[in-house]
């Protein structure tokens, strides 16, 4: 099929102002969008700068705007877009350094302040085994546990759009990912942590980051569930 | 004038082994970790149906049957001290990653659940025995996390997005790296008592891949160039179950939890190739069985394909015909729901990429490049050796897919990847600590970045006669054709002749982006070129060894050569041509004999 594609353009340090490149082009209707700008780079323009790497879903690499919604290139195809006009922008709220990267630093800063790992100091089990934990209470924090942190859902964000000082739904989902976890200790720390300022209460629900997850993590309900565990202080 | 940055320890690669490394190292070193990708980008990631260890969560199990099961996946080319220590470690490795809050799925009593997978058997009965210790099918996802998370928590220093292109060695010492930061595209040079490669494999070299666009064999390059050999580069893994044409994994979980290949005439095809443990035999024999179909005619309307069957309908059926039971001894029998569960990212990527769901369709599949048993060769304390002798390169380790022992040997068994990474990827970042606790730092070399600025300029001033991506494409078909499952004296001939056409052709290649910033296309073009030297050590390795072993399959010598063969392969690159030894295959305890499944 023929698809009208537009790329969004920056090349820093060149006096040249951000501006949309276009290609009409034809593709494979099962091509993923990854493929297309693959395409591009290989025929087109070999400049042409983004990060990709697994290309099926799991890395997290290619987050990108596509047709005014967060995805993984990797992750949809051509025909799922219904249409043959195709706009790819970089993510929304993190700066631009060249074409559709962008700094992740930011991101990342917010996903190390709610404490992501393992807490426990007790002692290891006698036997040297493993920690005991029934599949119900693993169920428990099943969802959370598939996060790539590919920033889809932070960048969807309009509480993150209009503050990017909001640790934003990817973090939280990281903190609930723990604080649910039976075998973990550090909750009343990471929900203390989420009840500040720029924690949990910024967020105004509104579901922009369920729907931009390419997990299908349902993140909309991890942060209510956070919210409700700072106000009973419970944790089930 | 480049950055000078300096530690006791460079871990390159922010993968498992990197990280569980980073993890050991930085306990008694300073230590950082250097990654092209972010780490949580890499491609332990993708790992799916589990990591292997004796536990014996569901029933009798040693880490000895593990050890014999690998040596015999090995087609007898592992060598067996390497792998009886793997498989000890295994148990400890995996209650250590249950220790960092890795969350593995749960039996009833709330133990590590376990399944089956490909190879793994009680030695006695020569069954499939539950041995893969896996969350969901997410197992390496999770581990990549998890160790990422302690790394958080340890305050582990990474320069991320820093691509390294070189290594520096000073009188046979160690000396550090260099690498291209590329947010900036400026060069930086990291002084270090001790170095550790692990960048992974270099899956991309064929054209139907599982692999991540980042495995591209960076590392044996690069110690290539510092004249190093590599090891056993003809042992390349192709898995059975990729999806149709993109490649992409459908774990061998499928097959442990009792999915089915079925050919175009609706045959039980793995009966007849291996009538004991049938669609769980190991790899290699799986993929060359599905070749064999689809060139007799037998694929999908008489296409390169078959069918994996996961229908619980068919699953049950075919459960019944072997009289297989669940572990409180009651017949086997699944919903639908009870495979989603437990296969929840397939059933994703199936109704992602395939429009079918893998419990109502069945799922189109061939084999598809995955897993490089060759690579640096180390010893089992991970230290790189650079000769046939095993004499080592002071400071330098290596671990991982980017990494040969050998413990794979001459085909992999599934779960051992993620075995190797964090058992060898925690020895080598122990021992490279107390390498860097009682030696010093090498002097700098004169001009220590000026091979890096030679590599990068010589992409930039080629004549732009030659586009990389026509090498590119040219190369993974030409590979794909001609080095693949199967393999004759005429394909490999002809694979070396035009490797070595296409490598003349790269110098032709011109980078035409001038911004320094993310130049994506200097970095995939270099990262092109150490794709073709490692293409070229394949099909040559591949050419010299007249003998069928593991994931080696030669047509025009079908037959294992334990007289002549039984011996690892070391190749060096000298400019155009390749230079080929041997050593020997450490045997303790298992003395070769015929494979059967």
């Amino acid at each position: 099929m023929e698809i009208n594609l537009k790329i969004f353009r920056y090349l820093p340090n060149t006096g040249n102002k951000p501006h949309f490149d276009k290609y009409i082009m034809e593709v494979n209707p099962n091509d993923r969008v990854l493929d297309v700008l693959e395409q591009v780079r290989a025929d087109s323009d070999p400049s042409l700068a983004y990060r990709r790497s697994c290309a099926h879903g799991v890395c997290g690499s290619d987050a990108m705007r596509i047709n005014g919604r967060n995805m993984l290139a990797c992750k949809v195809l051509v025909k799922d877009l219904g249409t043959s006009d195709i706009t790819v922008e970089p993510i929304l709220g993190l700066t631009v350094l060249r074409d559709l990267i962008v700094d992740m630093d930011p991101f990342f800063e917010h996903f190390r302040s709610v404490q992501p790992f393992f807490i426990n100091n007790e002692p290891l089990p006698a036997d040297g085994k493993e920690r005991l934990q029934s599949p119900e209470a693993r169920e428990r924090f099943d969802d959370t546990t598939k996060c790539i942190l590919c920033a889809a859902c932070t960048t969807s964000c309009p509480s993150f759009w209009s503050n990017g000082s909001y640790v934003g739904p990817a973090a939280i989902v990281n903190a609930h990912r723990f604080i649910y976890d039976s075998r973990d200790t550090g909750a009343a720390e990471r929900l203390g942590i989420l009840n500040e300022s720029m924690g949990v209460w910024r967020c105004r629900t509104a579901f922009n980051c369920t729907e931009a997850c390419p997990r299908d993590i349902q993140i909309t309900k991890a942060i209510a569930e956070v919210k409700q565990s700072i106000q009973t202080g419970k944790l089930d | 004038m480049s950055q000078i940055h300096t530690y006791d320890v460079i871990i390159i690669g922010g993968g498992g082994a990197g990280l569980m490394a980073a993890l050991y190292a930085s306990q008694s070193a300073k230590t950082a970790v250097i990654s092209k990708l972010y780490p949580i980008r890499s491609h332990t990631g993708a790992a799916q149906g589990g990591i292997g260890a004796a536990l014996g969560n569901y029933e009798e199990d040693h880490w000895e049957w593990h050890a014999y099961d690998t040596v015999k996946g090995s087609d007898y080319l592992g060598d067996q001290d390497a792998i009886e220590f793997m498989c000890e470690q295994a148990i400890q490795s995996v209650y250590d990653l249950e220790h960092f809050g890795l969350p593995f799925s749960r039996t009833t009593e709330g133990r590590i659940a376990q399944r089956p997978f490909g190879g793994h058997t009680n030695n006695i009965t020569g069954k499939p025995v539950r041995r893969s210790c896996y969350a969901a099918d997410r197992t390496g996802h999770m581990i990549l996390q998890t160790l990422f998370q302690q790394c958080v928590k340890n305050e582990t220093v990474f320069f991320n997005e820093y691509h390294v292109m070189d290594l520096l060695i000073e009188n046979g010492v160690t000396a550090g790296v260099v690498a291209i930061e590329l947010s900036t595209g400026e060069i930086h040079i990291f002084r270090s008592k001790a170095v550790i490669f692990a960048t992974g494999g270099h899956g991309r070299i064929w054209d139907i891949t599982s692999n991540a666009y980042a495995y591209t064999g960076d590392g044996a390059a690069v110690l290539l160039r510092k004249g190093l050999p590599i090891e056993d580069m003809e042992f390349f893994q192709f898995h059975p179950t990729g999806i149709l044409k993109l490649g992409i994994l459908i774990t061998e979980a499928v097959r442990g939890e009792g999915g089915v290949l079925i050919n175009g005439k609706g045959e039980r095809f793995m009966e007849k190739y291996a009538p004991n443990i049938k669609d769980l035999a190991s790899r290699d024999v799986v993929s060359r069985a599905i070749y064999l179909e689809i060139k007799a005619g037998n694929g999908i309307d008489g296409k390169n394909y078959v069918y994996l069957d996961s229908r619980p309908d068919v699953i049950n059926k075919f459960a019944a015909a072997d009289g297989k039971t669940r572990p409180d001894g009651s017949p086997y029998l699944v919903t639908a729901k009870e495979i989603t569960d437990k296969i929840p990212d397939i059933t994703d990527f199936c109704r992602t990429y395939l429009g079918v769901d893998p419990v109502v369709d069945p799922m189109p599949v061939q084999p598809t490049a995955h897993y490089a048993m060759g690579g640096i060769p180390t010893n089992m304390y991970g230290e790189v050796i650079k000769d046939v002798n095993g004499t080592t390169v002071p400071g330098l380790y290596a671990a991982g897919e980017c990494a040969c022992v050998s413990v794979h040997g001459a085909n992999r068994l599934g779960t051992n990847s993620l075995v190797d990474l964090v058992v060898f990827g925690k020895h080598a970042g122990i021992k490279a600590a107390e390498y860097a606790n009682h030696n010093e730092l090498q002097p700098l070399p004169n001009d220590a970045d000026q091979f890096t600025n030679i590599q990068i300029q010589n992409l930039k001033n080629g004549s732009g006669k030659e586009k990389a991506s026509h090498i590119s494409s040219e190369m993974k078909k030409m590979m794909f054709d001609l080095v693949g499952v199967f393999r004759t004296e005429e394909g490999l001939t002809q694979a070396v002749q035009e490797l070595k056409i296409l490598r003349q052709r790269f110098l032709d290649v011109r980078v035409s982006d001038t911004n320094a910033v993310f130049n994506m296309e200097l970095l995939s073009t270099w990262e092109l070129g150490n794709m073709l030297d490692l293409a070229l050590i394949t099909a040559e390795s591949a050419l010299a060894r007249k003998e069928s072993r593991g994931a080696h399959a030669r047509e025009d010598y079908a037959k294992r050569d334990d007289s002549n063969w039984m011996k690892h392969t070391m190749a060096w690159l000298e400019k155009d041509k390749v230079r080929l030894e041997y050593k020997p295959v450490v045997v303790t305890r298992f003395e070769p004999k015929e494979r059967k499944y």
